[in-house]
């Protein structure tokens, strides 16, 4: 799979505590995979994260690789974002002991529109932390910028 | 006939102009989606089917329920309802 830095793909506007909070949620997930969405706003230069929310991982049959958004709780986030003004602008996901490239399963699954935001978990935490952006067919790399709205 | 409101995802939203809402009329949320879809050119081909059921990869929600559990489209749509089109979220590590 190709995947590309393209400087159109608006930048991440994640902050500090919000990556914490993903980071700590991965860390008390492993070895299982978890998920959850990114709330904020999005306009034609950033896409900006004001909270995360974890969400219920229906895949019961590979803890470790496979994940499905229970949408009961993507529908709650949404609601509680519509009512704060703000609109799920993203998903995040975890790769347990596996980079934070995305699969195939995630590229056969996923939305243009959205950012994914996948880390890659171990034992010790979490190793790295990317984003990424549907492009056409392919998956091309959003930069993370560290900022607090 | 009843008003309903069908809140539209950000992967949608080129459908509508930008709307993250959109207001309708119907008698159940087939007919609103129906509404939708003659308002809105295209976007219904990316939540129903050709058989006119709900694609596997959105779910409809009316209110905080999903309309799997309502017996489906044809539910009758209280006043002021909200429709909600929820993407279907997956993928893994390998």
């Amino acid at each position: 799979m190709n995947e590309k830095l393209v400087s159109q793909t608006p930048a991440l506007r994640l902050p500090p505590r919000v990556l914490d909070e993903l980071k700590r949620t991965a860390r008390l997930g492993y070895p299982h995979e978890v998920c959850g969405l990114l709330i904020g706003r999005e306009d034609e230069s950033s896409t900006r994260v004001d909270r995360m929310t974890q969400a219920g991982n229906l895949s019961t049959d590979r803890l470790a690789d496979r994940y499905t958004l229970d949408p009961d709780d993507f529908q709650a986030a949404d609601t509680a974002a519509r009512r704060d003004g703000l609109d799920v602008v993203g998903i995040w996901h975890t790769h347990p002991d596996h980079p934070p490239r995305p699969s195939r399963t995630d590229l056969e699954a996923a939305w243009k529109g959205y950012t994914y935001v996948i880390l890659s978990v171990g034992r010790e935490g979490v190793a790295e932390t990317r984003a990424w952006r549907l492009a056409g067919s392919e998956f091309v790399e959003q930069s993370i910028e560290e900022k607090t709205p | 006939m009843s008003q309903a409101t069908i809140r539209i995802p950000t992967p949608l939203r080129p459908f509508t102009g930008g709307a993250a809402e959109v207001h309708v009329e119907g008698s159940t949320v087939a007919q609103a989606l129906d509404a939708l879809g003659l308002r809105h050119r295209g976007i219904l081909d990316r939540v129903l089917g050709s058989d006119g059921r709900v694609r596997g990869f959105v779910n409809i929600y009316l209110g905080e329920t999903n309309v799997k559990t309502l017996g489906g489209l044809d539910v009758p749509l209280p006043d002021a309802a909200i429709i909600s089109i929820v993407p279907a979220v997956a993928g893994g590590a390998s």
